[in-house]
């Protein structure tokens, strides 16, 4: 009798026509109408932008220029380019995602230890500092210290009677420099994030632990670690799905058009960049952004499946 | 009070160097700059930059304060659209948040879901900037600097989780008090997530006041540059600061270009070091809340 009674209902509740709902939802529409309309506009719009990576562009006919099929695709893969700027980019997400994490979890636990309360505001208010600045400042920075003629560090062998080094002249050093400044602009902003982390340490099983009589080490290991994993395996999983996006403003400024060094430092957002603005291969550059696009996507779909799997309350959608 | 063991005061001695040998590297490199800013030119071709001036010289501030003009348009352009942008995103994402946020509307969801997929997958550099240039005409104009970063999911979810905070009471008495939704969001909304909207409107200024790729892609017109563009233009272009110096018609004999490239740096950084101890407060508790609810 009560499934019946349900049947009967049901249809009665979808069945109000669209007109009402809408007049009913009417204010809600308005309210959400700027942001949806600009969404539209500056996000979707530009999506379907993306079949100018079929086609061969010229500035007469725009979006209507004649199609190629995948033939801007076949040379980004034969030149070999895709393969170099993808590997380039995961590479250094991976390593600036490795040494960032683990020197910030190193800060995260120390400032939560230390209960000097000045100490540790002043301190960690000079870590956060880099992150106001502006790339175009840390590209300044760059060339106060590695500047061939005037840079500190030739001013410094140079005191030392070594001979000055042109770091320009050496793409591998870039690794290193590269993986030292986006350290440097985040261990302030990720460290924080950390740091609300240890706040939601149980006091009690802290305490109980100290009593029991184990010393600092085990307790970072056996309590602090084990209850910042979640997080650091929720902030490493959404990096691994933004992998192939680059950190475009860190790269120009720091190696900017700077043809010795993309050997080893043109990531994908550089590359798409330079096809827009020197090449003009604006197909070219589409492809390589289309392939970012989806690529990324698959990725956070499988990383989302993961979290989805193991902790659910994690999950994007 | 536990006495403290020898594996703690081990702890506290790594700990402590190990925070201030990152701390003062994150300082160290702008006094690299104020200092480079701060030392004569031809020190600077002879000994190269360092820590402390070898030879101590203002004379690259006196010169950009004799020619004012360019580095103050800079910075109006970026404090007009820091301004005009963060306060139409944070009313623009504010009002959508609200609507998103309550029950009784009815495509919450969907409408939740179109605009979370703009932040797992767009369509590039390249397609939105021939639509800018191309079809909306907006290359040279005060607008393709506020556009691009005019809106973002992330702002807009995290004022939901904020707004869904509100006690419904309070919300239902005002609805029968007879106000419309709208006057419920003016009236009682927003003063109520002041909060909120200070911290998301701060990230969303910092986002203005630091971009300067809009303003590579989108403009030509050197009246038009912001700070940081403008900033970028001097570092990286020998000849762009000889032109601004002879430009303004006083005459120079040596223009001492590497100092005046840091002074302008140090210049371009000063607000944001003023502004830095009574912000920073707002994005850590933006973050901390993040980090938890988020």
């Amino acid at each position: 009798m009560s499934s019946r009674a349900l049947k009967t209902e049901v249809p009665r509740l979808t069945k109000v026509p669209l007109s009402v709902d809408l007049k009913k939802n009417s204010i809600f529409l308005l309210m959400v109408a700027p942001a949806i309309i600009y969404f539209l506009i500056f996000h979707y719009l530009p999506m379907s932008g993306l079949i100018l990576a079929f086609k061969r562009y010229n500035h007469v006919d725009g979006f209507l220029s004649p199609w190629v099929g995948f033939d801007n695709f076949k040379f980004l893969f034969v030149s070999g380019a895709i393969g170099r700027v993808t590997f380039n980019t995961i590479f250094y997400n991976v390593i600036f995602m490795f040494t960032c994490q683990f020197i910030t979890l190193g800060v995260a636990i120390v400032l939560s230890e230390i209960r000097c309360k000045g100490f540790k505001k002043i301190f960690h208010s000079l870590m956060f500092l880099p992150y106001f600045i502006s790339f175009v400042v840390v590209g300044a920075i760059v060339y106060n210290i590695f500047n061939y003629e005037f840079g500190l560090l030739n001013t410094i062998l140079k005191s030392l009677y070594k001979e000055p080094i042109n770091l320009y002249e050496m793409p591998n050093a870039w690794i290193l420099i590269l993986t030292f400044l986006n350290t440097w602009k985040w261990v302030g902003y990720t460290s924080i994030i950390y740091l609300a982390g240890t706040t939601n340490i149980n006091p009690e099983i802290y305490e109980a632990a100290h009593i029991d009589g184990a010393n600092i080490w085990l307790r970072i290991r056996y309590i602090i670690i084990p209850s910042l994993l979640p997080l650091m395996i929720t902030i490493m999983l959404f990096q691994l799905g933004a992998i192939l996006r680059g950190q475009f403003e860190l790269f120009y400024n720091v190696i900017g058009n700077n043809g010795t060094l993309f050997e080893a430092t043109d990531v994908i957002d550089t590359y798409v960049f330079r096809m827009l603005v020197f090449n003009f291969d604006i197909g070219m550059g589409t492809a390589a952004g289309l392939f970012q696009s989806v690529f990324g996507l698959v990725l956070i779909l499988i990383v989302n499946y993961f979290i989805r799997k193991y902790r659910k309350d994690y999950a994007l959608f | 009070m536990i006495r403290q063991s020898k594996d703690e005061i081990a702890f506290k001695i790594i700990g402590y160097v190990y925070i201030i040998i990152i701390a003062m590297l994150c300082l160290l490199p702008f006094i690299l700059i104020l200092s480079a800013s701060l030392t004569e030119e031809s020190a600077i071709f002879k000994h190269g930059y360092n820590f402390i001036p070898k030879v101590f010289s203002v004379e690259a501030y006196e010169i950009l304060l004799k020619v004012p003009g360019e580095i103050i348009r800079a910075f109006g352009v970026t404090i007009i659209v820091a301004t005009v942008g963060t306060a139409g995103s944070v009313f623009v994402s504010a009002m959508c948040a609200y609507a998103l946020s309550n029950k009784k509307f009815k495509y919450r969801n969907k409408f939740s879901l179109i605009i979370y997929l703009t932040s797992v997958f767009s369509g590039g550099l390249i397609p939105l900037y021939i639509l800018m240039v191309r079809y909306l005409h907006l290359k040279n104009s005060l607008l393709a600097l506020v556009l691009p970063l005019f809106l973002s999911a992330w702002n807009i979810f995290l004022l939901r989780i904020f707004m869904g905070e509100i006690p419904q009471s309070i919300l239902e008495s005002a609805k029968i008090d007879g106000a419309n939704e709208f006057t419920i969001f003016i009236r009682i909304v927003i003063p109520l997530s002041i909060p909120a909207m200070v911290t998301i409107g701060l990230f969303q200024a910092l986002y203005y006041w630091n971009d300067w790729m809009q303003a590579m892609l989108y403009i030509n017109d050197k009246f038009l540059y912001p700070i940081q563009y403008y900033l970028y233009s001097m570092l990286n272009s020998f000849q762009s600061i000889n032109t601004a110096v002879m430009s303004s018609g006083v005459v120079i004999p040596r223009i001492p270009t590497e100092s005046i490239k840091m002074a302008i740096t140090v210049i371009a950084i000063i607000p944001t070091v003023i502004l830095f101890p009574f912000i920073q407060r707002f994005f850590v508790k933006g973050l901390t809340v993040g980090a938890i609810k988020g």
